[in-house]
């Protein structure tokens, strides 16, 4: 460690020293109470009481509302996750092009993403999903059967998930912005040998975008594990049809704040603050596997 | 991003060498078309809520189809404006913006100061809290929902806006680290230079860091407006008289009476509380581009 005089560090200090109060106040005091919380049992009016593992042990044996929480969850995360990026890197392809037009494409498509997670938004995906709403017209005009989406879980979730991929623009211009660091001289020498647009694609574009993929990849599903506001919106706060909506976050939100069960919903957020911890983990140890870091040389 | 080079190796264009005349005239109209469908298939959700806001609230869903109201109705606005819960919605909008600026500035401001901090600053754990900082970026915030409402709750701050407010003042993780990145692209030898002339680290900051980064500063800004305004968790959880609703619940609120069947009032408000988010988006967008592309943060 490199010796810095006692002004430096004071300095230094006081610059961040509004991020660790901050952090002690919002982040870790808070997670060192959450964690104990979910050993309790919690009302807000009366004093915790000590009940060991039992949140848990309900949680895991004795409420079919969280498993089923838990499974609309992933579905919504592992469909939904995927569907986004690869749309997201499809229309970023589309738009790496030379065309003067491009900045304005780019706009349009990001636009859903800057008003994405306002009540507005998951009020008009409520409305054009409605029974008599656009989706079920352009249905009906295609020949195809309406659909009941607030009558079926599954039609439900289905509606969450493409509000959710319609949602695509952050990424496209992270992508955008990795393709146009990819030399065109690659490209150029590939097209000499004889290559294919395809085979270009995956020995060219993949990997060297693959470190961009695996760090949207990971922030996209934590945040996607997180998804509260349209659910919520889309379903009035009840999770329905038949539980369909009742993301985690939901399903979070309301033991703690209608049912007062803040004991329970602690111990709700440590499971989901785990299993996030370990999705992230395992991203990135399969990583070595399929990202290319140009620097190393290859893997 | 112009230019024959990026031409020749796009996926769209690439192959038009080998091709016929007829293919090199046709494919650039056929490119505009195609991504110009999509383009409009994008936005077709938002088109089709502003005209329908103009439709008298009856015939919005017999009439979903066809996009132009028979009619173009104002009433819709000027009923959805005298708001819902016996406040105007212009009395939400002012509630908004009170939580906005006040956000806004405290947050740029503190995560100005923290990100000098890291990015220029020699102390003892420079390391470790940026590496702290780095794991909060990434934290679900489920887990500390549930203990801040509770502090919170504790310190009396039920229905005012400071849990809203106050944190903001802390610094946030994402700016801190664009301003970072940002401040690292500035020489060393102006620092040098400026501590030599006798300059002391927070006028160093303030008159010559400070004005450099204006730009990220822009940004921060900009996403801070745009996550204030959005937010419904905060007031959902710590507003509960209409006197204090924000925009998300005013319009929640005309959700929950939707069977009041007001549907013209709550689509007009909420293109309403979509404008100024739409508006900031086309005056800022480079910016708003820039931030994205190159911290690549963000869901």
């Amino acid at each position: 460690m490199r010796n810095h005089s006692l002004k430096a560090n004071l300095t230094g200090y006081t610059f961040i020293s509004p991020f660790i109060i901050g952090f002690l106040a919002f982040t870790l005091i808070p997670m060192f109470i959450s964690l104990y919380l979910s050993f309790t049992s919690y009302n807000l009016f009366s004093p915790p009481r000590w009940v060991g593992l039992s949140n848990f042990e309900k949680m895991f044996t004795n409420d079919p509302k969280y498993w089923n929480s838990v499974k609309v969850t992933l579905y919504y995360v592992f469909i939904g996750v995927p569907l986004r990026l690869t749309f997201a890197l499809f229309v970023a392809m589309i738009l790496n092009t030379g065309s003067r037009m491009i900045g304005t494409y780019r706009t349009i498509y990001y636009l859903p993403s800057i008003i994405g997670g306002s009540v507005a938004v998951s009020i008009m995906w409520r409305n054009i999903f409605s029974e008599q709403g656009i989706v079920n017209g352009m249905l009906m005009a295609l020949g195809a059967a309406p659909v009941q989406w607030f009558g079926n879980p599954n039609a439900a979730l289905g509606m969450l998930i493409t509000l959710s991929v319609w949602q695509f623009g952050s990424s496209m211009l992270i992508f955008l912005a990795g393709l146009k660091n990819i030399s065109g001289e690659m490209y150029e020498a590939a097209s000499v040998d004889g290559a294919k647009p395809v085979r270009k694609f995956f020995s060219i574009t993949l990997p060297l975008l693959s470190p961009i993929i695996l760090f949207n990849l990971i922030m996209q599903t934590i945040s996607a594990f997180m998804t509260f506001v349209p659910a919520y919106i889309i379903s009035k706060g009840e999770g329905g049809p038949l539980d369909g909506t009742m993301l985690y976050s939901l399903y979070l939100f309301r033991q703690a704040f209608m049912f007062n069960n803040m004991g329970y919903a602690s111990a709700m957020a440590w499971i989901m603050l785990i299993f996030i911890g370990v999705i992230t983990f395992i991203l990135f140890k399969t990583s070595k596997l399929w990202v290319f870091y140009e620097s190393e040389g290859g893997r | 991003m112009d230019g024959p080079k990026a031409q020749q190796y796009s996926t769209i264009a690439g192959t038009g060498m080998q091709r016929g005349t007829l293919w090199r005239r046709v494919k650039w109209p056929l490119y505009h078309i195609l991504v110009g469908a999509l383009a409009l298939l994008m936005l077709y959700p938002i088109i089709w809520m502003f005209f329908s806001s103009f439709k008298e609230s009856r015939t919005i869903f017999t009439t979903a189809t066809t996009l132009l109201p028979a009619e173009w109705i104002w009433t819709n606005y000027v009923t959805g404006w005298k708001g819902i819960g016996g406040y105007s919605f212009g009395h939400y909008i002012w509630n908004s913006l009170v939580i906005v600026v006040l956000s806004t500035l405290g947050v740029v401001l503190s995560s100005a100061l923290i990100a000098f901090g890291f990015a220029r600053l020699q102390f003892v754990g420079r390391t470790f809290w940026f590496g702290v900082m780095m794991v909060t970026l990434m934290l679900p915030h489920d887990v500390v929902l549930v203990p801040q409402y509770i502090i919170f709750t504790k310190l009396g701050w039920l229905n005012t806006i400071w849990p809203i407010v106050v944190p903001q003042f802390f610094g946030a993780p994402f700016f801190i680290f664009l301003m970072v990145q940002f401040i690292r692209t500035i020489p060393k030898e102006l620092d040098e230079a400026a501590t030599i002339d006798g300059c002391g680290k927070f006028r160093l900051f303030l008159q010559i860091i400070m004005p450099l980064i204006k730009a990220s500063l822009a940004t921060a800004a900009i996403f801070s407006f745009y996550w204030r305004w959005e937010d419904l968790l905060g007031p959902v959880l710590y507003l509960n008289s209409p006197d204090k609703y924000t925009v998300s619940m005013g319009l929640k609120m005309f959700l929950d009476s939707e069977s009041a069947s007001n549907w013209g009032g709550m689509f007009a408000m909420s293109m309403v509380s979509l404008l100024p988010v739409i508006l900031v988006f086309f005056l800022f967008q480079k910016h708003i581009v820039e931030g994205i592309s190159s911290s690549g943060i963000k869901g």
